[in-house]
């Protein structure tokens, strides 16, 4: 006779506390928050681990870890993870950010981060809008694509091309580990998975600037069934942002998962 | 300690070494750039967090980040960088974690120049970040005095949890006097029960965070800082005074303003005229009850300041046309000279203007007919 211990498939990870998502049904939010608690909890590092959450969708990021966390001015996360991580260095510290708190206000201070090669781990949504304040356009919507200030879809003659990220941040020195993975099906999350425990690992390790993009659903905000956002991510999202490698350095090359 | 000959800038960064700073974010701007430059050599040598940031705006969100975790932090800038930093600030007050704030000014708005004012006071006292909070400003008019001042925000910022700034002009910053610096105090973190230092298995988790979606809890956070503040007027009120015991006239200024006011008074002192000088030394809290007593004893105030007549609000409210309040002010990047303070001492002696006169526009006129 199986027990339910041995029958289990499924449970809250420990680094998660008890708390009803806020996230809108479909939202791959929710998936990138378990993956990073996943990985807290299988390298042990929940104890020393300290938060910073963005503004945006994720403003409550820190409801659902059990960690320490703080919570940054709009974009300002890796400046404040700077702070936090140079006056203390043993602890694991990261900032979980949207496209338009990273790419857009926040550009400054991701870059230079960047640059500088601090020890954190950046995870980086990029959902294509401003999820929170209604799905305006981000620097990541697609070109023609349709958001709430970009009505006729993005017309990159007046609204510019979207940035891309990773590619942009794996030309510096100071990063270890910079990749792209997506949200949309089973697979691909558990490639985003095994990313988002390199990154850890790559901090961990003192081996420089970590961060990984994660392709992302807003279905309230495209207007669209969850299954379609998720369709939109793998036919759209993909082509405009290839998932890959785009910095992985020596070193941790070497690191075996 | 025996005094030694230290420049305004390098003596902040020194005393704050020896208060216990742990962490100094900052970025390039005259004239306070010395900060920065002297703690680059001086942190890394102790071990202790130097970070260059990309902008102020960087540099604030790092102090913010560092303080959050409990330790001794601080950053500097000059009016404009110091602009850059208001959206840190707000949040760092609403957060309710200590940090400490030089403000080396300059002349402005603007680019403006990189000459000595008393530009940011407003901004300082008044406003500058969104949102309702108050904050602490130290304004000293010597290196010494800067040297004890920041030495003091440190206790001061976490006492109250609570901004510090330290406002300076560029001349403090930038002259150099003897001085003695305090002995250097081995760094000491404290075990804050708000800090968010990771759990390590000891404890709950921690949130700081300036978010507060419910009116009614935000209102409780803004009572409860103004509560707090409450008790930095009771207990925290710092000013100089020179003169005061008979005098008829008395000054008001703050930091340089303050210290070439003093020069004009001992030499209408020789001349036989009755004027002392009160110096705020916290410029917030503001001296108010100090004043108020000797509304009673002057016949007139002149407030004296490196900028527009900021200070002067606060003096005129205080006041309350109960006597008159003249001005004389020197903005744009501006030292006046002990004889132009003179000068107005000596007017204000023979003929007091009425005490229903707009103290700025008759200065304003004044000055409208001399340059
Ligand atoms: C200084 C400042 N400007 C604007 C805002 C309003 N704002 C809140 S969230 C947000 C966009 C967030 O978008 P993103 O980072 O992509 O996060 P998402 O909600 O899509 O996950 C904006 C513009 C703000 N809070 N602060
Ligand atoms: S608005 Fe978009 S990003 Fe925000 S929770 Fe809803 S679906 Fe997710
Ligand atoms: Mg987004």
């Amino acid at each position: 006779m199986t027990t339910p211990a041995n029958n289990l498939v499924y449970e809250r990870p420990e680094a998660f506390t008890e708390t009803p998502t806020h996230y809108c049904p479909g939202c791959t939010h929710g998936v990138a928050h378990r993956l990073v608690a996943e990985v807290l909890e299988e390298m042990n590092i929940t104890d020393k681990t300290i938060g910073v959450a963005p503004v945006g969708c994720a403003v409550f990021a820190y409801n659902y870890f059990d960690v320490d966390f703080v919570e940054a001015p709009h974009g300002r996360a890796p400046a404040m993870a700077t702070g936090v991580k140079r006056v203390l260095p043993d602890r694991v510290v990261f900032t979980y950010q949207g496209d338009g708190d990273l790419a857009s206000i926040g550009m400054g201070e991701i870059v230079h981060a960047a640059a500088r090669g601090e020890n954190l781990t950046v995870i980086f949504i990029n959902n294509a809008n401003f999820g929170m304040t209604g799905g305006q356009m981000a620097p990541t919507t697609l070109p023609g694509m349709k958001t709430s200030s970009s009505q006729n879809g993005r017309d990159v003659e007046t609204q510019g091309y979207p940035i891309k990220v990773s590619e942009m941040l794996s030309t510096l020195e100071g990063v270890g580990y910079c990749v792209r993975r997506s949200l949309h099906d089973p697979k691909n999350i558990r490639l985003a998975k095994k990313a988002i425990r390199t990154a850890f690992e790559t901090q961990v390790r003192g081996l420089g600037f970590s961060m990984v993009e994660l392709l992302s659903t807003c279905p309230t905000n495209w207007g669209m069934t969850p299954v379609n956002s998720l369709k939109f991510v793998e036919e759209h999202m993909i082509p405009a942002y290839p998932l890959g490698d785009y910095k992985i350095s020596d070193a941790i090359k070497q690191i075996k998962i | 300690m025996p005094k030694e000959l230290w420049k305004g800038n390098e003596a902040i960064a020194e005393a704050a070494v020896r208060a216990g700073l742990e962490a100094y974010f900052g970025y390039p701007i005259t004239p306070q750039t010395e900060v920065l430059e002297y703690l680059s050599r001086r942190m890394p040598e102790l071990g202790r967090a130097f970070v260059q940031a990309e902008s102020e705006l960087g540099a604030v969100n790092m102090v913010y980040g560092a303080a959050c975790t409990g330790v001794r932090v601080m950053s500097s800038s000059s009016s404009p960088g110091v602009s850059l930093m208001m959206e840190g600030l707000s949040y760092i007050a609403g957060t309710e974690v200590p940090a400490v704030l030089v403000n080396v000014m300059r002349g402005g708005p603007g680019l403006g120049n990189i000459a000595p004012a008393q530009s940011d006071y407003n901004q300082a006292v008044h406003g500058g970040g969104h949102g309702d909070y108050p904050r602490i400003v130290l304004a000293p008019a010597s290196v010494q005095e800067a040297i004890d001042l920041t030495v003091l925000s440190f206790d001061l910022a976490e006492k109250y949890r609570m901004i510090t700034m330290l406002i300076l002009d560029g001349a403090i910053g930038q002259m150099m006097e003897p001085a003695e610096m305090p002995e250097m105090k081995p760094v000491h973190r404290q075990d804050f029960d708000w800090a968010t230092n990771a759990t390590m298995g000891k404890r709950e988790r921690r949130l700081l965070t300036s978010i507060y979606l419910n009116p009614l809890d935000e209102e409780q956070t803004n009572l409860r800082l103004l509560n707090r503040w409450k008790e930095v007027q009771a207990n925290e009120v710092r000013y100089k005074e020179y003169f005061i015991d008979d005098a008829e006239i008395v000054i008001v200024g703050f930091g340089t303003a303050g210290r070439v006011a003093l020069s004009a008074v001992r030499t209408a002192r020789e001349q036989g005229i009755k004027v002392g000088l009160l110096r705020p030394i916290t410029v917030s809290p503001f001296p108010t009850e100090r004043l108020s007593q000797l509304t009673g004893q002057a016949r007139a105030f002149l407030v004296t300041e490196m900028n527009m007549g900021q200070m002067l609000d606060d003096v005129q409210l205080t006041v309350r046309g109960r006597v008159p309040v003249e001005f004389y002010g020197r903005p744009g990047g501006v030292v006046p000279f002990p004889d132009e303070i003179l000068n107005e001492i000596k007017r204000i002696n023979s003929a007091p203007t009425a005490g229903h006169t707009d103290a700025r526009d008759a200065w304003l006129t004044r000055m409208t007919a001399q340059v």
